[in-house]
């Protein structure tokens, strides 16, 4: 790429831009997760997943890949299945996340929780936390899927064990649940 | 036996030391009271133990100087089994809970199980092999077995009845008329009596279980549909800083130079000959600071996937592992009506456990406890003794239930990096590798090359059979096929890759080799494939699963659409038989390859738990999709290419076909373990399906790097 400067005021740029780009970075003093408001003190550049993990110690949220390639590290921003490890904490401040963590309610599990343990839908479990997350996303949105509607939405999660018939299984058997219950 | 299980007080000197495996004091502090019940790890020593038991020499005498596993009934009535296992998914710490269970005559819930904790487990060589189920299962049995007949003889003791008049019933202890009743609790208290079991303790058999046998679910699977469950990487301690090692730019690199690192506060970096790590308090500067420290490496050039055939070849040594030739190859092929000679490839592979490796380091004291996730907890307290130059008993390795393995985790790298940073900044150290790292620093499955030549008659009786394999391994190498005359060998050879044990090891590759090659001869005589086993196998185990499959599946009635293929692959390696059917569709145009259906029928003796045993076979099958259609590691010159998900496909939802298990159940014989064999029916299948569709043979593993016939 061309470019108009010559190298030494390039550099002046760089640490001009850099600058910039600090004047923007700010701190998170408080995320608003699984109903509460959480304080913290990080940089707004730091992955979400990352203040989850380290700062909040809600560690049910799983570092997989880094690339939003894997879903361990899924939660929900405003009931939207999102990948916490490429979201910078300063997107979601003023945002509802929902974790792991957050759908157990008054020590009942959450459908679809109940379903995977029902299905066996789990071997090392690493995979899970995200599963459920994703797949809770799914039956918020679209709460009679087809087979091939689970496949489409949950393709990006991977499960090495390879669990996936049973995790099929068990979002289907939480949807028939849910259509009891609310019937 | 009464005799050793007749309730003794053991006193407890402290004037022997004996080689406990563990430190006996650490023994003692965690035994307090109650009962201990250990199983020695031979029956050689069980029996020795025995004799001198019975010669009233008292406890210290009687412990085994190996031991494989313990129980532990303590004076609240809390029962603990002990055991240097681990789970990482395979569900063992059900599956033995089980079995404890099941001979104690207590409920699942009442158990629990602490597993690979080099302090308290007793030494095992680690979790791989399938090994779990034939050998730790039936040690805990055992220990269970004395267990209870110790707290019935308590019982009858206290009654003054014969033990035959006390019964179980819900965990209590109850005598003949059910008058009287005695928790465990009540039986335990007070005591501190440590026993060795016999070796020849009679357990119940598979006909007669009533808890082994049954589905019972995940014993602790709340705790992971609900992110409570701690794996190594979500470990905290006080004070604990992140670390982050600079890795080179490419293997076997050494240090050319590195400029001075700058300061940064709160910001700790450790150069050690050619280790470069930083430790900080929070994980995003770790990795910042790493980065930013790119110093220069040096490395000889190295071998690509373009060179790799011929560089095994080149490098292979005397053949080593496998069995001596059978009969003669060259009379084998004189009696044969056809021959065939082929060569097939298969390709490095990751394991990619979902959870890469990771490790919290910490030193109280000089003594240097780690949490990470193993298979061999007791290899990695090795490793890291001798890193550090410490003995044994100053290093404590606890293995958290692990995100996965699959045979790529048995080795401590992460654990003596982090334990390395932590006793440089003097404060708990977490280290946990990106995906990059997993794919790049672990190691792989072995890549290998397979020649075959063989001789059939036209009647399809196989007459000669020579197998050469070069690197990938011997297991699974010798096939059940009854052929006269065979040469079977391994041959070792330098690989350009770091590589160790995957699930199933070279029986994947093995099984290819063989299984696509009769299908192969089964071509050249226009047979069906089936029908060619059938005639060339004794192995009644296998045939039993070939035909539970090939029923299942309905082998030779189905009417296939356009473009669609079946194929069928059968195999036994680890005391486990599996027969695989696959129905492929090759889309036209393009190629285009896709998985339709796969009935896997599976044979592992008695089942311990029917549903984590489909499971597992199901899981064995989806994995085995990866290796068999599109995995493979792309190297050059001493780097991976391709060390990331967006690079490396894994099977994922879209990939798996309608998979149907077949599980048979011989309660008649020993449970094999379930883990690895079911995986190794599947890639010769699928190819066989391919071949079946379009008559294009493939011979390498993955067989459609693209998902396309090229």
């Amino acid at each position: 790429m061309f470019h108009p400067f010559p190298n030494n005021c390039c550099l002046v740029l760089q640490s001009f831009q850099k600058l910039w780009e600090d004047s923007e970075v700010s701190n998170i003093s408080a995320l608003n997760v699984n109903g509460k408001k959480l304080p913290v003190d990080v940089d707004a550049q730091t992955s979400l997943l990352m203040v989850l993990r380290n700062n909040l110690n809600l560690t049910g949220t799983k570092y997989g890949c880094g690339e939003a390639q894997c879903g361990a590290c899924t939660v929900l921003i405003d009931g939207q299945p999102t990948r916490s490890c490429v979201t910078n904490v300063g997107r979601v401040a003023d945002k509802q996340i929902t974790t792991i963590e957050g759908l157990e309610k008054d020590g009942q599990l959450h459908p679809l929780q109940d379903a995977f343990l029902k299905a066996d839908a789990l071997q090392c479990g690493y995979c899970t936390s995200g599963m459920i997350v994703t797949g809770v996303a799914l039956l918020d949105k679209n709460p009679k899927p087809t087979r091939e509607d689970i496949v489409t939405h949950m393709n990006g999660n991977v499960c090495r064990c390879g669990t996936y018939l049973r995790i099929i299984a068990a979002i289907q058997m939480a949807a028939e649940q849910k259509g009891v219950r609310n019937g | 036996m009464a005799d050793t299980i007749e309730v003794e007080r053991y006193e407890l000197f402290e004037d022997q030391r004996y080689q406990f495996n563990f430190d006996r004091r650490q023994f003692m502090k965690v035994f307090g009271g109650g009962i201990a019940l250990i199983v020695p790890l031979t029956n050689v020593l069980a029996q020795t133990a025995q004799r001198q038991g019975e010669a009233g020499r008292g406890f210290n005498r009687e412990l085994p100087k190996e031991i494989g596993a313990w129980i532990h009934i303590d004076e609240d009535g809390s029962i603990t089994v002990y055991t240097g296992k681990v789970e990482m998914g395979q569900n063992i710490r059900t599956s033995l809970t089980q079995a404890v269970a099941e001979e104690l005559h207590v409920p699942v819930s009442s158990i629990r199980l602490v597993m690979g904790d080099t302090d308290v487990s007793p030494f095992d060589a680690g979790t791989f092999g399938s090994r779990t189920t034939p050998t730790m299962a039936p040690q805990l049995r055992k220990a269970a077995v004395a267990a209870r007949e110790t707290l019935i003889a308590l019982a009858a003791q206290q009654w003054q009845v014969e033990p035959s008049a006390v019964r179980i019933v819900d965990a209590r202890f109850v005598n003949h008329d059910s008058t009287k009743s005695l928790t465990i609790s009540d039986l335990a208290k007070g005591l501190k009596l440590v026993k060795t079991i016999p070796g020849d303790v009679k357990t119940t058999p598979a006909k007669e279980w009533t808890i082994a046998g049954q589905s019972t679910p995940k014993v602790d699977g709340r705790d992971f549909v609900t992110g409570r469950h701690k794996y190594t990487s979500d470990v905290r301690r006080d004070g604990m800083l992140f670390g982050k090692v600079v890795r080179p730019s490419a293997f076997n690199a050494t240090l050319a130079s590195s400029d001075p690192v700058k300061e940064t506060p709160g910001v700790q970096v450790l150069k050690d000959g050619d280790f470069i790590g930083v430790a900080a308090q929070d994980q995003p500067t770790a990795g910042q600071v790493a980065d930013e420290i790119n110093p220069q490496w040096k490395a000889a050039d190295q071998p690509g996937n373009a060179q790799l055939v011929d560089y095994l070849r080149k490098n292979a040594t005397a053949s080593e592992g496998a069995g001596r030739p059978v009969g003669s190859i060259a009379d084998g092929l004189a009696a044969a009506d056809k021959k065939l000679e082929q060569t097939y490839t298969i390709a490095y592979i990751a394991h990619a456990p979902l959870e890469p490796r990771a490790a919290v380091a910490e030193w109280v004291d000089n003594k240097l406890t780690v949490w990470t996730g193993t298979q061999r907890p007791f290899g990695v307290r090795q490793e890291l003794a001798e890193a550090f130059h410490l003995s044994e008993e100053k290093v404590r390795v606890i293995v958290p239930d692990t995100g996965s393995g699959y045979g790529g985790k048995h080795t401590g790298e992460c654990a003596i990096e982090a334990a390395r940073l932590a006793l440089a900044t003097k404060k708990p150290v977490k280290v946990v590798w990106t995906r990059e790292e997993e794919f790049t620093w672990a190691y792989f499955r072995p890549a290998g090359v397979i020649d075959v030549k063989s001789g059939v008659k036209n009647d399809g009786i196989i007459t000669a059979w020579e197998f050469h394999n070069y690197n990938s391994g011997p297991s699974g190498i010798e096939g059940s096929y009854a052929i006269p005359n065979q040469n079977v060998q391994f041959h070792p050879s330098k690989s350009p890759l770091r590589q160790g044990s995957y699930r199933g090891l070279a029986a994947t590759a093995n099984h290819f080799a063989r299984e696509t090659h009769i299908d192969e001869i089964a071509v050249l005589l226009s047979m069906d494939p089936l029908e060619l086993r059938l005639k060339n196998l004794k192995d009644e185990r296998m045939r039993a699963v070939l035909d539970a499959a090939a029923s299942r599946f309905g082998w030779g009635k189905q009417k296939l659409s356009a473009g669609h293929g079946v194929g069928i692959a059968c195999g036994f390696e680890k005391g486990g038989y599996v027969a695989t059917c696959a129905e492929v569709s090759v889309g036209s145009p393009g190629g285009k390859v896709k998985l339709e259906r796969v009935v896997a029928s599976f044979e592992c003796g008695a089942i311990v738990n029917p549903k984590h045993l489909e499971n597992q076979v199901e899981g064995a099958v989806v994995m085995a999709i990866g290796g068999a259609l599109f995995e493979a590691i792309e190297f050059n010159n001493g780097a991976i290419l391709n060390a990331r998900f967006s690079r490396y496909r894994v099977p994922r939802f879209s990939d798996v076909p309608s998979i149907e298990v077949v599980l048979l159940d011989r309660k008649d014989l020993p449970s094999a373990g379930a883990g690895e064999t079911p995986i190794v029916g599947l890639a010769p299948a699928v190819g066989n399906a391919i071949f079946a569709a379009t008559k294009t043979r493939l011979r390498s593993l993955p067989l459609v790097p693209r998902g396309v016939i090229l």
